[in-house]
């Protein structure tokens, strides 16, 4: 490992009853890549957040190059260079590139005079160091998140950092983008700048990590070397178990019915052109593609926040106009939406109301008000059903981990019991041990006869777990794989990127 | 006890004070049965538009022309009921018409900001500002800027008859609470205007139709003013165009006084209540104390800032409370297979 940088020793913190970490330590060498792995809840956020001085640990030190931290606040951290990088990247959306970049800095020196100049300088600086090129006037929010990544690292160099931190940074950009954060990675370890980062997807771990700390419910499994484990070793040292996947299949009986819903040569100018496909009962299809493919544009339209110019839309051969949610809803068409934090819940309300909102309508008593007992029965239900890890229903939703939040999104939408329910990147942010419980209920009710359609960009997901495969490339179906189990992820991967050869990820 | 229970425990406890330290110190003046009586029926108007606003806030909104729709609706009234000997109808039904006409036209106004709201996509706190001047200029318009007098008899009761001694304002602030509670509380538009207010963009994506639930929440408030109007022109047995526009920023500090978040998302009907009474029997000691209209503003605003301090120390007592509680709860299943 080299020579040590930072060492959190002996760290415990417990929450609304619930002990996020026990007794955990953690060295980080210098400019070394640390992957921290385990399943959701298991204390990982909270083990960066207190790193980073905004979380006080109940017990346990943190030493930084020699000096001793018994209650680290965030101001003494970024004083010791460290860098946390959220998952909602805390930019500035409404400002430039330049200023996103240049504002800590230009914060700290307490100047009264904006110096636009200054500005520029500081952000062209960070940008040369990390070897990249984005256009300094372009406003934030105009950006990709992948790019806007960029920036929130650019940042972080202006600020000294040796050590930066990112929470799940590949959760929500592609597989390209994800080669490049690590080119980025890489080069940033060539300036003796290290990186500690989270991630559910293990087969990135084993692409960039050298060292591996595992925790496993607030406590530490272990510290490893990359090349020491395997991915079922890793997935068993998370779980504590093995995790298989069969193929999902249909019945040849299934295949001859009408479809439930059929999307006919549907466009959407500048978004999507000439799409159409149909989805059974009891079918799982999937569709994937690269961001910006179109994919996540179609299942909007479908589920009326996007409306199509042209085309048709038939539920049980019916045509129909969808221009809303709500009509959605009604005709059994739900959505899972792509952003969980924007679109798919609401943080401070609790877990119990995200879950009934889209179904008040059934809980209403004969006088038309809303029953609570009933309302109680079925959030603890769902709270069960799918194992979220919550001393309550009542409690806020911002106070789960992130893989908790997501299962509340699901039950949300399972709650509707629709027949047709497009998933849009149905497990971001899950561990492996609950995204193969997650498929598995999806599985469960794909058999028990709805129609599923799982929208992902990790190929082994749709493989593992469609009955078919739709490719979308550049707003159009570019293929169709009938038969998942008879391709590999390579050749999926070819498909949608529409290269040939080479560029394969590793998985 | 969850945030809204001890939110309510936090301002019936300085309800409480208040009341004691009056009733100590004015036990002659303060503690008389017609004391009371004024106390409960001088509040029921501006608390039924402090109702409305809080409505408007649920959502993430506000709405600023409440006191021009209580103008507006007032002056439709008034015109109604100045007919009645002209039209040879029985007293009743012209009260009747008059009552309907106001609430009809409340609700209209209540549309207009909703819509304006909801399809030309202009801030609440602009849409509003914009249509409380013009609601009052039709009002100023139609009344050619004097008053209107001289009311039914049998009008008069509902702003000073008394029900067992209760005053009839009073009850009908009482109803009106109920119903707002039961719609907080226990509706699925209450449901739903607390979810919008918390994110519309989620709201949206959850199937809940923002639109239609946008413009109810501003009828609804609307409502709220038009019914004030009742209770106000039949008190005072005249409709004078700006009549109580000083209501307007005393009802927003009572709802956020009450407790409701203004930025949406979070609202209590008994908070709220409470944070009216205790604003009234306040004023109504300094009054009695005959302390000039600028003490009893900063009293006022020392109160609201004393709340505010209470409500945060609250929260953060609550967050513990949390704990302790999660601590005893049972635990659920680990989420793992
Ligand atoms: N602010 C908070 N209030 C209450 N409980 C919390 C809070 N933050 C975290 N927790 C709890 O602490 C535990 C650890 O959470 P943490 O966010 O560290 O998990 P994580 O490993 O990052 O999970 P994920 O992979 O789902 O993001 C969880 O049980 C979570 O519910
Ligand atoms: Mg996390």
């Amino acid at each position: 490992m080299g020579e040590l940088f930072l060492e959190a020793r002996n760290i415990s913190k417990a929450y609304e009853g619930v002990q996020a970490l026990d007794n955990v330590g953690l060295s980080l060498g210098k400019g070394s890549i640390h992957c921290l792995v385990g399943e959701n809840g298991s204390g990982k956020s909270t083990l960066i957040k207190i790193i980073g001085g905004v979380v006080t640990s109940d017990a346990g030190e943190i030493v930084i190059d020699g000096g001793h931290f018994h209650h680290l606040s965030a101001i003494e951290s970024i004083r010791e260079g460290i860098q946390i990088i959220y998952q909602d990247l805390s930019l500035f959306p409404n400002l430039t590139v330049a200023e996103n970049i240049s504002l800590n800095q230009m914060v700290e020196r307490r100047t009264q005079v904006v110096d636009w100049k200054e500005i520029r300088a500081i952000a062209e600086r960070a940008l040369v160091e990390l070897g990249e090129e984005i256009d300094l006037n372009i406003l934030v929010e105009d950006l990709s998140v992948a790019r806007k990544q960029v920036v929130a690292i650019g940042r972080a160099l202006t600020q000294n950092a040796k050590l930066i931190i990112m929470d799940e940074p590949t959760s929500a950009i592609t597989r390209e983008e994800v080669d490049h954060l690590f080119e980025v990675i890489h080069r940033l370890k060539a300036k003796g700048i290290g990186t500690l980062f989270v991630s559910h997807k293990l087969n990135e771990v084993f692409e960039i990590a050298e060292t591996v700390t595992v925790l496993r419910d607030g406590r530490k499994v272990g510290d490893y070397d990359a090349s020491d484990l395997t991915n079922d070793k890793l997935t068993f040292l998370m779980t504590g178990e093995t995790i298989e996947y069969h193929p999902y299949t249909v019945d040849s009986q299934v295949v001859s019915e009408p479809p439930v819903l059929e999307v006919r040569n549907l466009t959407r100018k500048d978004e999507y052109t000439d799409v159409s496909f149909s989805v059974r009962r009891g079918e799982i299809l999937g569709i994937t593609g690269l961001i910006g493919s179109g994919r996540t544009e179609v299942a909007l339209s479908v589920c009326g926040l996007n409306q199509p110019h042209s085309g048709e839309i038939l539920v049980e051969s019916e045509p129909v106009t969808i221009g809303s949610p709500r009509k959605a809803n009604q005709l059994g068409i739900s959505y899972l939406p792509e952003d969980r934090l924007t679109q798919g819940l609401f943080q401070h309300q609790s877990i119990g109301d995200n879950t009934v909102i889209a179904i008040l309508r059934r809980l209403l008593s004969k006088l038309g008000l809303i029953d609570w007992t009933e309302k109680t029965r079925v959030q603890d239900h769902w709270v069960n059903e799918l194992a979220i890890k919550t001393p309550s229903a009542e409690v806020s939703a911002s106070s789960l981990s992130g893989g908790n939040q997501q299962r509340v999104v699901l039950a949300k939408w399972l709650a509707t019991e629709p027949k047709v329910f497009f998933l849009d990147g149905p497990t971001i942010g899950i561990d492996i041990g609950s995204k193969s419980n997650i498929h598995e209920i999806i599985r469960e009710l794909a058999r028990k006869g709805m129609a599923i359609v799982m929208i992902s960009d990790e190929i082994e997901e749709v493989r593992n777990n469609c009955n078919r495969i739709l490719i979308m490339r550049k707003g159009r179906i570019a293929g169709e794989i009938e038969d998942p189990t008879s391709v590999d992820d390579a050749e999926i991967f070819r498909q949608i990127s529409g290269k040939n050869g080479s560029e394969v990820p590793r998985t | 006890m969850t945030q809204k229970q001890a939110n309510n425990v936090t301002l019936v406890i300085v309800f409480l004070a208040v009341t004691a330290v009056m009733s100590i110190f004015l036990p002659d003046k303060f503690l008389t049965v017609i004391n009371f009586q004024s106390i409960v029926s001088q509040f029921p108007e501006y608390g039924l538009m402090a109702l409305g606003i809080m409505l408007a806030m649920t959502t993430g909104g506000i709405d600023l022309s409440l006191v021009s729709i209580t103008s507006i609706s007032g002056v439709t009234a008034a015109t109604v009921l100045v007919q009645y000997a002209n039209w040879g109808l029985p007293p009743t039904v012209v009260i009747i018409l008059a009552i309907v006409a106001a609430l009809a036209v409340a609700a209209a106004c209540g549309i207009l900001n909703g819509l304006l709201i909801t399809f030309a996509n202009v801030p609440a706190i602009i849409a509003t500002l914009g249509t409380n001047g013009l609601f009052l200029g039709i009002a100023i318009v139609v009344t050619k800027g004097s008053g209107i007098s001289g009311f039914p008899e049998e009008f008069l009761v509902i702003g000073n008859g008394r029900l067992l001694g209760i005053p009839v304002p009073f009850l009908i602030f009482i109803g009106v609470a109920v119903l707002v509670g039961l719609l907080m509380n226990r509706s699925r538009l209450g449901f739903e205007m607390r979810m919008l207010g918390a994110s519309p963009t989620v709201s949206q994506f959850s199937s809940v139709n923002n639109r239609a639930v946008l413009i109810k929440t501003h009828i609804l408030t609307a409502l709220m003013a038009g019914i004030a109007s009742i209770i106000i022109i039949s008190r005072v047995n005249s409709m004078r165009p700006g009549y109580g526009s000083a209501y307007l920023l005393i009802t927003v500090l009572i709802v956020v006084l009450g407790g409701t978040d203004p930025a949406g998302g979070f609202s209590t009907t008994l908070g709220t209540v409470l944070a009216i009474v205790t604003l009234q029997v306040l004023t109504s000691g300094l009054n009695i104390l005959a302390f000039t209209p600028f003490f009893r503003k900063f009293i006022w605003g020392l109160l609201l800032l004393g709340v505010m301090v209470i409500h945060y120390y609250r929260r953060r007592y609550y967050e513990k409370r949390v704990t302790q509680a999660a601590r005893n709860a049972p635990p659920t299943p680990e989420g793992q297979t």
